[in-house]
């Protein structure tokens, strides 16, 4: 990766809009209740968890309502996990650009990461009601949420590159994918708290970058709640080190792409 | 001039399978536990070899070549959307490639979107397209219905709306992968025009076409790519008369067409030979300008077939076609061909073709089916002069592609 790879990169920024632009566009035009799926996936998921973990299993969530408690962390999780497949996916998807035209191929997993951002947005608006409801007042660590939010892109931008690429050698890689998010929701603590993972245990949760992200968005959004510097350096450093082998990695194969897709 | 794009010893290797590659991980992962120090055997396959030419500044070259010759893949290497395996391109400036019409079009965005899109894909600026985009809505004439998505589009439109984006690219190399093979009559013109005023503007073009008559207007040099590595480099007319010579094999009045392998089609039924005859049914030896004659075609069933058509298209040296004739536009049905060799005979009263060397183009098919035998260019028709008019002075091929057999009337004061 040299100096002209990333001035094509800025080179194309314009097109790297248009893809997000696109993306965005075309799903809201395909659906008939448009943007409000936006807010139904994270919000009917928060209900469900609700009854099932929040009521009926008793599931601690240190104080903080179940349904704040879980979808403050829904939020990140369901644009993380609609990106990562999302980028997967996006190659292979785009398969008839790839063969046809030349462009840097890493605006098309990182547009796909990008547009799901706006779904993002939409879906906050339901959490800064559910704050009023719950009368929680929004501190000044709230103000963590933008930096938290390009953490959690770079890791979702990191791992879509890797899964686009492996996409496009291998095609069971499709199937791997809502696997992988599966599994991944389990590992990371959404439904609980890390706080119910015995000390020794510890370690293991701060392998998933993941886990001090969202704990992060959630700590920043109740006042009570500290927030676990260490594990969010720890998560935000394991996000970068995920992006910059994802960026390598995609580099190294992008040369083939059109050969075998 | 300085040199626009040099291509030295460029070669291009396919590993056989990986187009349609359906690799799993799952498999590799296997085959890595097996045997984990030996590499997976591989059948490769060389797209293109030992390839070296330059192209100057603001020149225009055609790319010729057979169904499969790399032409394509040549164009792919310079627009780098694919890696030589070998060698060395150098391409400067700004490159655009069209390889396909309307590539990265979205059936569910407005003719207004998908310029946008597709203008931003081919690498114009969103500026660039700003300022382009009455001409490019006037060009594609879709003006009224530029705020439509394009899944209400004709085929028709959509193609104009493609080409017109592509059109008003702003690049210095420009590499045109037969896009003027679709679209009707006019505007393929359209597009000649266009294409004409690129090439005219400094511009360097590539341009891939099967279109003789294209090439040979709008290129002066011609470059005609075999099996993989270019065969002759040259003065387009020459070239061309060149490569349409190799199409043939018809030693005077009769060849077998059975040896041959560059066929596309099913092959239920086959030709396997073509004669021509005199209206008595002799080998004819020698084809005037007004004869009549017979094109006698041997075919074989493979397989019995019901309702087939036979067709011949006549085509000049620069590859406009003439004329097509078939069974099926003289409606001469053919209910049903059993297992076994037979022939059909084309009755010609009356060939009103100037003298000059023409090809043939064979091909049987039935409706709604796929073609069962498609033979390129696999004769030639050599028309002789005669005194047609009846004058003492003759005519010949300066003088057009066919004559019309006339009378004149002067009516003096």
């Amino acid at each position: 990766m040299d100096r002209e790879f990333f001035r094509e990169l800025w080179r194309y920024r314009e097109l790297f809009y248009f893809f997000v632009w696109r993306d965005i566009k075309v799903r809201y035009k395909q659906t008939v209740l448009g943007a409000s799926w936006a807010v139904i996936q994270p919000f009917f998921t928060m209900i469900v968890f609700t009854l099932f973990f929040g009521r009926l299993a008793r599931m601690p969530s240190d104080g903080i309502p179940y349904p704040l408690f879980s979808y403050s962390a829904l939020l990140p999780w369901t644009y993380f996990s609609g990106a990562l497949s999302n980028a997967g996916n996006s190659l292979v998807g785009n398969a008839n650009l790839l063969t046809k035209v030349y462009f840097p191929r890493m605006t098309i997993p990182a547009s796909a990461t990008i547009s799901g951002l706006l779904d993002f947005g939409i879906a906050f608006v339901v959490l800064l009601g559910m704050m009023v409801y719950y009368r929680i007042q929004p501190t000044i660590s709230l103000l963590l949420w933008p930096v938290l939010i390009l953490t959690l892109l770079i890791l979702a931008m990191g791992v879509g590159m890797i899964l686009a690429a492996l996409n496009v050698k291998y095609r069971d890689v499709k199937y791997a994918i809502p696997f992988v998010i599966q599994l991944w929701l389990f590992l990371t603590p959404i439904i609980y708290p890390t706080s119910i993972i015995p000390d020794r245990f510890r370690v293991l949760v701060a392998i998933n970058p993941l886990s001090g992200i969202i704990e992060a968005f959630r700590a920043s959004l109740i006042p009570t709640r500290e927030i676990d510097w260490l594990m969010l350096g720890v998560s935000s450093l394991l996000a970068l080190s995920i992006f910059s082998i994802g960026m390598v990695y995609f580099h190294k194969t992008e040369k083939r792409f059109a050969d075998i897709i | 001039m300085p040199h626009s794009i040099t291509v030295d010893k460029l070669s291009k290797q396919y590993q056989i399978g990986e187009l349609h590659g359906q690799t799993q991980l799952r498999d590799a992962l296997i085959d890595f536990i097996k045997r984990p120090l030996m590499k997976r055997k591989l059948h490769t396959v060389w797209a293109l070899q030992d390839v070296t030419f330059e192209v100057k500044q603001g020149e225009v070259l055609g790319i010729i070549g057979r169904n499969g010759a790399g032409k394509s893949t040549l164009l792919k290497v310079l627009s780098k959307i694919t890696y030589p395996t070998s060698g060395t391109v150098n391409v400067s400036g700004r490159v655009a490639s069209l390889l396909e019409v309307g590539t990265g079009f979205h059936e569910e965005l407005t003719g207004r979107e998908n310029i946008y899109l597709n203008g931003s894909i081919l690498g114009m600026t969103k500026r660039e397209i700003n300022d382009r985009l009455d001409q490019i809505v006037a060009f594609a004439d879709v003006a009224t219905f530029i705020d439509t998505p394009i899944k209400r589009y004709s085929s028709g439109m959509r193609l104009r709306l493609g080409f017109s984006v592509a059109a008003h690219l702003d690049a210095d190399v420009l590499l045109v992968d037969e896009v003027l093979a679709v679209g009707d009559a006019e505007f393929q013109k359209k597009c000649l025009k266009a294409m004409d005023d690129l090439s005219g503007s400094g511009r360097t073009v590539l341009l891939v076409s099967h279109n003789m008559l294209a090439v040979e207007n709008l290129c002066p040099r011609t470059i005609w790519v075999d099996k993989g590595s270019i065969r002759q480099d040259g003065a387009t007319s020459h070239i061309i008369k060149e490569y349409m010579s190799t199409f043939t094999r018809l030693e005077k009045c009769a060849s077998d067409l059975s040896k041959i392998e560059d066929r596309r089609g099913t092959g239920n039924i086959q030709f396997t030979g073509i004669e021509y005859l005199t209206s008595d049914k002799r080998p004819k030896q020698l084809v005037r300008s007004g004869d009549s004659f017979i094109v006698r075609l041997h075919y074989r069933v493979h397989e019995n077939t019901n309702r087939p058509h036979f067709g011949l298209e006549i085509y000049t040296e620069l590859g406009v076609l003439v004329t097509e004739v078939s069974t099926w536009a003289a409606r001469y049905d053919i209910d049903h061909l059993p297992r076994g060799c037979g022939y059909i005979d084309v009755n010609f009263d009356f060939v009103n073709l100037m003298p000059a060397r023409y090809y043939l183009t064979l091909w049987i098919a039935s409706v709604g089916r796929p073609d069962y035998d498609i033979l390129e260019h696999c004769a030639v028709l050599d028309i002789e002069p005669s005194d047609v008019y009846n004058s003492g002075r003759g005519i010949d091929s300066r003088h057009g592609t066919v004559f019309f057999p006339c009378h004149w009337h002067l009516n003096a004061p």
